[in-house]
């Protein structure tokens, strides 16, 4: 769920008697939980759906890095700044495999990154939250990454095969990343008077934003009919959001720390946690570009596309040279 | 404690240091995804040598410091790291031709100190240098392909290379602390190791259609102390600051 409101270009879930015959043939193969591999025929709005929703969450990765970017050089200890380092290589690493994916169905990963660095395509918007103390470094793999655990898991399943195949890949680097979040938590948890106050800060800051990442409440989600349809989407966000709430409860329990919402209980009858909603209102201001930090986080972006331009070019230049000399020596 | 060992492995400890964090500065940053990638397992793989140099420094002076206390505890007087690699990052030419200078001297270095009469050191050197090779092997590619790229490519690696070149022969500049080793056969001379060195980074100049500066004159004072550059201080206050700022926590 670092895709939030991918949109499917219809409202609900398309009829099958307004299904041509290829249409009903595509859903057949899903439906029977049959792959769809690059060259298959598809609907052009399955393909544009999941350029969007791949794009998105690659885009996700890439952004995702500068939160966490932000305290590799005040990691407290070497082994911490390694550990730091190579989750956030991960994260540029996802964004590799997830660029390579949405290239298959036709999208350049430069297309994609200029729609990005114009603002035309979004990212997840938890990285619009800044990272404060050290304990966010935890929270973060914690329950940034824990959710995201949560949606990804299920997209192993996915439909679209070179998807399927990058979330495999993907959600074992992650479960790394949410034990070492888990790891630091600890440690700050069970650590000096300090520490502590360091990780219930992070815990409060984040935990609505992170409630946020599984979009909005099934009842205002308008596309994930569709994409349910296409196995795209495997779960509503709300079934995700509880089954989120429903594991961090008790971990927090664990930490010895504060539930951030004061509202979280246990109901017998449900067999899940109650929990507060998220503060909506915030959740679209920072979808349309006004979260704490949307205009920094692109802003970086673009600084080192636009500086690393020069780089680019050059190593081209020289590509194309070594390719001209060899052709000549032939 | 064996004094001049205690501060040679500082010196080895403090550039792949104070270097594996100028480089991860870099992360999320770089101008190609591919690249981004690449530097930071630069820089994993200096903080890894870190561990190893400065846990063998601690070991040696037997005070009861380790690894992370000499990185995050020493004020800057204590550094004993070349001037080169505490200069900051500039743009990325200016980046990799630093990784370039650094690594052409650590991969000649390090293969002299597999042969080290003590053989913590040589087990050490024996590893790193499995990954220097590879770090100049990068480096060098990219001073090629920018030096030989496009005509703005080519003149920001000039300007690098003629902006870091005056830090280059502190490498090979040797002192007291040397000459004991050398005389146990710990260490290599420094002075030594100049010609190879000359010789490699000329070749890849070459390559790169870049001039090398004939000017032999060296900036000094990092390896042994005397004095750093400005910048270091501004990197050690982000570095250190949580452990100066929550003495005695555990992380």
């Amino acid at each position: 769920m670092y895709a939030q409101m991918v949109k499917t270009d219809g409202t609900g879930v398309k009829d099958r008697a307004e299904m041509s015959a290829d249409e009903q043939a595509f859903q057949d193969r899903i439906d029977r939980g049959e792959k769809i591999e690059p060259k298959d025929w598809m609907p052009d709005n399955y393909r544009r759906t999941l350029i969007r929703q791949i794009g998105q969450h690659a885009h996700s990765e890439i952004v995702g890095q500068l939160p966490e970017g932000n305290w590799i050089t005040r990691a407290p200890t070497l082994e911490r700044k390694a550990i730091l380092l190579a989750k956030v290589q991960d994260e540029a690493g996802h964004g590799l495999y997830l660029y390579g994916a949405a290239e298959t169905l036709g999208v350049t990963r430069d297309a994609l990154t200029e729609d990005l660095l114009a603002g035309r395509m979004k990212y997840s918007s938890i990285f619009n939250y800044p990272t404060l103390n050290w304990a966010d470094m935890g929270a973060v793999g914690w329950l940034v990454d824990g959710a995201a655990i949560i949606n990804q898991v299920a997209l192993q399943r996915t439909s679209y095969g070179p998807y399927a195949r990058a979330m495999v890949r993907i959600c074992k680097e992650e479960s790394f990343h949410a034990r070492q979040g888990f790891h630091i938590m600890m440690k700050m948890a069970r650590g000096t008077k300090e520490q502590k106050a360091m990780a219930q800060d992070a815990l409060n800051r984040l935990w609505y934003p992170v409630l946020m990442m599984f979009g909005p409440s099934d009842k205002d989600s308008v596309h994930t009919a569709q994409s349910m349809a296409w196995k795209i989407k495997m779960d509503t966000n709300d079934e995700l959001r509880q089954k989120f709430v429903d594991q961090t409860v008790q971990q927090i329990e664990y930490l010895g720390l504060e539930l951030p919402d004061p509202n979280t209980k246990w109901n017998d009858e449900t067999g899940q946690y109650d929990y507060s909603d998220p503060d909506w209102t915030e959740f679209f201001d920072v979808i349309k570009g006004n979260g704490p930090c949307n205009v920094d986080r692109l802003a970086a972006r673009n600084k080192a596309w636009d500086d690393g331009k020069w780089v680019r070019d050059g190593l081209m230049a020289h590509a194309a040279k070594k390719t001209a000399a060899k052709l000549a020596a032939e | 404690m064996d004094k001049d060992l205690f501060q040679y492995l500082l010196r080895l400890g403090d550039n792949t240091l104070v270097l594996g964090h100028r480089v991860s500065e870099w992360c999320g940053h770089a101008p190609v995804l591919e690249e981004d990638i690449a530097l930071a397992n630069t820089a994993l793989d200096l903080i890894g040598q870190t561990q190893l140099w400065l846990g063998l420094a601690a070991e040696v002076e037997g005070a009861g410091r380790d690894a992370d206390k000499l990185a995050m505890l020493r004020d800057i007087w204590g550094f004993r790291n070349l001037l080169l690699v505490e200069l900051p990052n500039g743009d990325f030419g200016r980046t990799l031709m630093r990784q370039f200078l650094f690594d052409a001297w650590q991969v000649i270095n390090l293969g002299r100190l597999m042969k080290s009469s003590d053989p913590r050191v040589a087990e050490i050197a024996a590893k790193a240098s499995k990954e220097a090779a590879y770090h100049v092997e990068r480096s060098a590619d990219t001073v090629v392909g920018l030096g030989d790229g496009t005509a703005e490519s080519h003149a920001r690696m000039q300007a690098a290379l003629e902006y870091l070149w005056p830090y280059v022969g502190e490498m090979f500049v040797g002192d007291d602390v040397d000459a004991a080793l050398v005389a146990a056969g710990v260490v290599p001379d420094p002075a030594s190791l100049r010609e190879e060195y000359d010789a490699f980074v000329g070749r890849i100049f070459a390559t790169a259609t870049l001039e090398m500066p004939e000017s032999r004159f060296t900036h000094k004072g990092g390896k042994n102390g005397a004095f750093h550059t400005e910048h270091l201080g501004h990197m050690l206050c982000s570095m250190q600051w949580l452990q100066r700022a929550y003495p005695g926590a555990s992380w």
